[in-house]
């Protein structure tokens, strides 16, 4: 059945394309800026107002300066630490809780449930989790990075709906064939929930990815601090000075500075944004799934 | 009558658990980890929370510390009452501010993408909607700081239009807080959230649109009478996930954001206690407003979900 439209929803469809169209360009557009800002000649950029659309003069000094900085590197490496071994960690404890507690007959499940819920309303907090990890001897290890949140609450629930679905027959005939649960979980249900391990990994790698807080509460050397606090120090305390000591003049220094900053940010970000489209169908699965909790 | 059963089971429930903890025993020996991280990085802070109700001192330990009842409390409701109210106001401000223009806004734009028949601009609309999400809090609060100078490219936008004579420094103003705070709020998690309620509507039975087409119904009145009951569980399920995190969203983008120059509008509970507890290492008086802040936000969460079984049927319980 098609009806024609009628002048109303012409007007509504013409003004919601290209509203829609022009919000999405607003979240393109910053990202777009930034490249072509950490790609210009500092002292034009300085002189030039409003939006750029390409780089002035392009020039890479910028990147030059910055990938010269020794904390960048260090702050990659060891992100790419915190992002692998602690995922590792995460997935372990997640993986096991999750199937143990998507078990139907198991007596002691809901009272465990419960107790792993009650931390979703009620936490004792920063100070008193401080203590925690400082009296456990934690405070300016790697370790402070990804112990205390070895395991999300909702991508714990995640993983038990994942398993949930997976249908019983298969874990009857398994254990017919006398497997017992170590073998059911990892030769049949990782492998079967393999797409929702790969939603967890993404969720807890990125969380990795982008956590600084703890980092500034447990970590006091700087040879431990990941990227982002290495950007920090960049982006929101314009701390560059030992990226700009070799040129002289204070205005140029300035603009290099600035420029330092976009391309810090590219540096760090563009990565990401490059391998997140091909990403994204499972992010979308996990959102979905963390959504309809039971 | 209900007491005597329970009497008759006790002893063969014990039973019937011993037998279980055997049948299972792989099971309860994965569990034990995952109790354990628990117990130690939850439950401890919990019970270490006895320090909002002592004088603690390092040297002393949690156990050593005198109790010193509700002093604490007192100091900050009392002697720090100008920092408290302050505080507790700029939390739920934020939050309201947010809940009123943030949590509508994902709703209102899977709405308007609902609407698009062309698949591959939706598509691309969706992924370029998505990108904000992908960027890390410091990146974010970052490029905010860098458009929102008084040089920056907002300032120099709206100069150009002629809308501003005096550039505004957005970051040191503390009337600009909140708009901005909100505001890059929605930019980055706009497409993101909106994931949820396209899920919502397309679970939505194509027969209801029939119906209502047959009726009479325009688009305007499908999607009203449609679509949006159609997703109403879904809107006040999130609203619920979002209300039951009120106290402690956002504590680690308003750290990033906020300065000396805005505390009067931008300092929240969460960063207080940062500053207090763990900068000033006043660790009980830190305790004691985090405490403070558990216990509302623990209400919360009860409070709404209550309020919403009884007008909707929908709950996270």
């Amino acid at each position: 059945m098609k009806i024609r439209k009628s002048p109303g929803e012409i007007i509504f469809d013409t003004f919601n394309y290209i509203f829609l169209g022009f919000l999405c360009f607003t979240m393109l557009y910053p990202m777009l800026y930034v490249i072509f800002a950490s790609f210009s000649n500092p002292i034009k950029l300085m002189a030039y107002r409003g939006p750029l659309l390409r780089p002035l003069e392009f020039s890479t000094e910028a990147y030059k300066l910055l990938l010269s900085y020794p904390m960048i590197w260090i702050g990659y490496k060891n992100t790419l630490i915190y992002v692998v071994v602690g995922t590792a960690i995460n997935i372990l404890l997640t993986t096991m809780g999750g199937y143990v507690l998507s078990r139907k007959n198991l007596k002691l499940k809901n009272p465990v449930m419960f107790f792993i819920a009650f931390t979703m309303y009620f936490s004792g907090g920063m100070i008193p989790t401080y203590l925690l990890v400082q009296s456990l001897g934690m405070i300016d290890t790697i370790w402070a990075m990804m112990i205390p949140g070895a395991i999300s609450t909702t991508n714990l629930i995640i993983m038990r709906t994942g398993f949930h679905s997976v249908p019983d027959s298969l874990e009857e005939s398994a254990r017919i064939d006398g497997a017992g649960d170590w073998t059911i979980l990892f030769r049949i249900m990782i492998p079967l929930a393999m797409p929702m391990i790969a939603v967890m990994i993404l969720f807890y790698a990125v969380g990795h990815w982008n956590a600084f807080f703890n980092a500034i509460i447990y970590l006091r050397s700087r040879e431990l601090y990941p990227l982002q606090l290495v950007l920090r120090e960049i982006l929101i305390m314009s701390s560059t000075e030992n990226m700009t000591t070799g040129i002289s003049d204070a205005s140029d220094r300035f603009a290099v500075t600035e420029l330092i900053k976009y391309a810090a940010i590219v540096v760090s970000t563009v990565p990401i944004l490059c391998i997140y489209p091909f990403l994204q169908k499972y992010f979308v699965k996990g959102v979905m799934i963390g959504a309809i909790k039971e | 009558m209900e007491k005597a059963a329970t009497k008759h089971f006790q002893p063969s429930r014990w039973q019937e658990l011993k037998k279980d903890l055997i049948r299972n025993k792989s099971l309860y020996i994965m569990l034990i980890p995952v109790v354990a991280y628990y117990f130690i990085f939850h439950y401890i802070p919990m019970y270490g929370l006895q320090i909002a109700f002592k004088d603690f001192t390092p040297a002393k330990g949690i156990w050593g510390s005198p109790w010193v009842g509700l002093e604490k409390f007192k100091e900050f409701f009392v002697y720090d009452s100008f920092y408290v109210w302050r505080i507790i106001r700029n939390t739920i401000l934020i939050n309201v501010y947010d809940l009123i223009f943030g949590f509508p806004a994902p709703i209102i734009f899977a709405l308007l993408l609902n609407e698009i028949k062309n698949s591959i601009y939706k598509r691309t609309l969706q992924t370029v909607s998505y990108m904000p999400h992908f960027i890390s809090t410091v990146v974010i609060v970052g490029m905010i700081m860098d458009f929102f100078s008084r040089d920056g490219l907002i300032n120099q936008i709206l100069k150009s239009l002629g809308i501003l004579s005096e550039p505004i420094s957005f970051m040191t103003e503390p009337g600009w807080f909140r708009p901005l705070y909100v505001g890059s709020g929605i930019w980055q998690n706009l497409g993101w959230g909106s994931i949820v309620y396209l899920a919502a509507i397309s679970n939505i039975d194509p027969q209801l649109y029939e119906a209502a087409l047959i009726d009479g119904a325009g688009r305007f009145r499908q999607a009203l009478y449609v679509t949006i009951p159609g997703i109403l569980p879904t809107i006040v399920i999130m609203f619920l996930l979002r209300v039951g995190h009120m106290m402690n969203v956002g504590f680690e983008k308003v750290f990033l954001m906020y300065n000396p120059l805005t505390y009067e509008t931008a300092d929240v509970i969460s960063t207080y206690v940062y500053r207090k507890g763990l900068l000033e290492m006043d660790y009980s008086y830190g305790a004691a407003v985090g405490l403070f802040n558990s216990v509302i936000n623990f209400l919360l969460v009860v409070f709404s979900n209550k309020i919403a079984k009884k007008l909707t049927e929908t709950s996270l319980w």
